[in-house]
């Protein structure tokens, strides 16, 4: 492979999963909000 | 005796959320979005793109076109569903009475590419089994169009080939199922297991893929960067058309997915995992592809880009040839098609989802009645039109059509009518503001009204261009009226009309505490 398919196969990478990654850990530092709806209700799906 | 639904009585809050379902977790609903958006696309359709689109250099509009107008429209389609509790006419009538048709146009562009969808993923799984006796021998083209599909001459057969209709049938039986478990034990189930598997077998692919002789001049094919397709407006908008198709935004799934999260999930944080998960498989597909076409070219003596391809002919004919000429060949095979067939379900039952929630908010009708009225006619168009010795001529021909004058065309008039005609992008923007992550501004606003509308403007207007120019495909011009300009009009009109024979007042969405307060 040449330099430049490298370093654009590289760039690519971190650029989309490290961005996945970010995204991940940023939201999980936010849990998961309750809800104000019975759950057992929410699953009943009529 | 009938309950009133969520768009045409005043059950009470609690009524409308249980009977509709939701997904139980953030994690189920952030899942069944990928699923969604992963799909056939993610490994047929970019790899070919960015190598066509300046290769490594396609990196840099890709990534603009993902940030200014993929995770923009998203968090569009995030806010009107998890705002408004409803399927997409719903949450669209719901944000302006006027608004509703665009709604009901994307339930019909839904169910014509439900129909033709299942197909493709109905070949899968038939290849999936071929892979592992390598069925089509030493000829995978003619074996594709001849023993398989039995293809004919251009023109409607209503000849069906079994070797189709059986897996077609197992497929649309699956997916019925799967629908009429419901939002949390059907397609939040199938996405929680699905997904995971989809990425361990699609990972097990790039590793193989990567170990084959020539597969350093593949992802060297792939990878070289041309700078100057950077100034070439065509290349941008690849970018932002691949985007587009790939992140299933702009007809009704995340509207309707949005609409069964729980009211205080931070929806933008969860559209920016959804968004980089769904770029970064097509990232995996890249590599895995193209490793795989190095490995062809090699072997058949020819430079890459004498056998790289795309679609149909990527996966039936250059795959399968791989598959014959490389060690453990029977294993890449069944890995590939079975990621085609895992990414194909989750993505079918998501766009199934649409039309279906959609005709249990206008007829009121329970999860059973409205999978069997969707399925049923869904599941016979489909035998009909695609298992046939005809079938992939209309299909690739319905294909095109829809995609461009159905799904792009709808998604540009929803962002003018939503952005400039009903004016809904600062309230939607509040709404999603009240709990996620990242704040939505002007910023947001701009890119939803201008930019993103702009580039997919352009990117309608150059297809429109070309379409009229050069009959598509080489097909008849009938079939290319019929089945290609005839069915994008007639989901529209359609769409119009549902929308005005609507007799019922529209009831507002149910609001919960914080919203209560928040409104004060």
């Amino acid at each position: 492979m040449s330099t430049g398919a490298i370093v654009m196969m590289v760039l690519a990478m971190v650029i989309l999963w490290g961005g996945l990654a970010v995204a991940i850990v940023s939201l999980n530092r936010r849990p998961d909000a309750e809800d104000t709806v019975d759950r057992e209700h929410l699953h009943r799906d009529l | 005796m009938t309950t009133p639904g969520p768009g045409q009585g005043a059950a009470p809050a609690e009524t409308q959320e249980a009977r509709r379902g939701a997904f139980s977790s953030r994690k189920v609903f952030i899942l069944a979005a990928i699923g969604s958006a992963v799909g056939l696309g993610n490994i047929w359709r970019f790899p070919y793109v960015a190598y066509e689109n300046g290769g490594g250099a396609f990196v840099i509009p890709y990534l603009v076109a993902l940030l200014t107008a993929g995770l923009p429209f998203l968090f569009l389609d995030y806010a009107l569903g998890h705002k408004h509790r409803g399927s997409a006419p719903l949450s669209l009538a719901r944000e302006s009475r006027k608004a509703e048709p665009l709604g009901w146009w994307q339930v019909g562009i839904c169910f014509v590419i439900a129909v033709y969808y299942a197909v493709i993923i109905a070949y899968s799984l038939r290849y999936t089994f071929f892979s592992i006796d390598k069925a089509w021998g030493d000829d995978p083209e003619g074996y594709f169009f001849g023993d398989f599909l039995q293809a004919n001459d251009p023109g409607v057969t209503l000849d069906v080939v079994p070797g189709v209709l059986v897996p077609l049938l197992l497929v649309w039986a699956l997916v019925l199922v799967i629908m009429w478990l419901g939002v949390q034990k059907g397609i939040g189930a199938t996405s929680v297991v699905f997904i995971p598997l989809l990425v361990l077998a699609f990972g097990a692919l790039v590793v193989r893929s990567l170990f084959l002789p020539g597969a350093a001049d593949g992802l060297d094919a792939l990878f070289s960067p041309d700078w100057g397709a950077l100034t070439d407006a065509s290349v941008w908008a690849a970018a932002y058309g691949q985007i587009f198709f790939s992140l299933s935004i702009g007809f009704g799934i995340m509207i309707t997915y949005a609409s069964y999260v729980g009211r205080r999930t931070d929806m933008t944080g969860s559209g920016l995992v959804v968004g980089f998960a769904n770029s970064g498989f097509e990232l995996l597909a890249g590599i895995g592809v193209f490793a795989a076409l190095g490995f062809m070219a090699q072997a058949g003596g020819v430079a890459v880009d004498e056998v790289v391809s795309n679609g149909i002919g990527l996966a039936f004919i250059a795959f399968p040839t791989i598959i014959s000429e490389a060690a453990g060949g029977s294993l890449i095979g069944v890995l590939f098609f079975a990621s085609l067939f895992i990414a194909g379900i989750t993505s079918l039952i998501s766009i199934l989802e649409v039309v279906i929630s959609a005709v249990r908010d206008r007829f009121d009708l329970g999860r059973t009645t409205a999978v069997l009225a969707v399925g049923i006619p869904a599941t016979v168009v489909s035998v009909l039109l695609f298992s046939t010795t005809s079938g992939l001529t209309v299909l690739d021909i319905v294909d095109f059509f829809i995609n461009r004058f159905g799904i792009l065309l709808a998604a540009v008039v929803m962002m003018v009518v939503l952005a400039w005609g009903v004016r809904s992008l600062p309230s939607l923007a509040a709404h999603l503001n009240r709990h996620g992550s990242l704040k939505l501004g002007r910023v947001w606003m701009a890119l939803v009204g201008v930019v993103a509308p702009l580039a997919l403007g352009y990117v309608l207007l150059s297809e429109f261009l070309d379409t009229v120019e050069t009959p598509y495909g080489g097909h008849p011009t009938w079939m290319l009226n019929v089945f290609g300009w005839g069915t994008a009009a007639l989901v529209l009109v359609v769409g119009v009309v549902i929308a005005f024979t609507r007799r019922a007042p529209v009831t507002p969405a149910p609001v919960d505490d914080s919203e209560k307060e928040a409104g004060r």
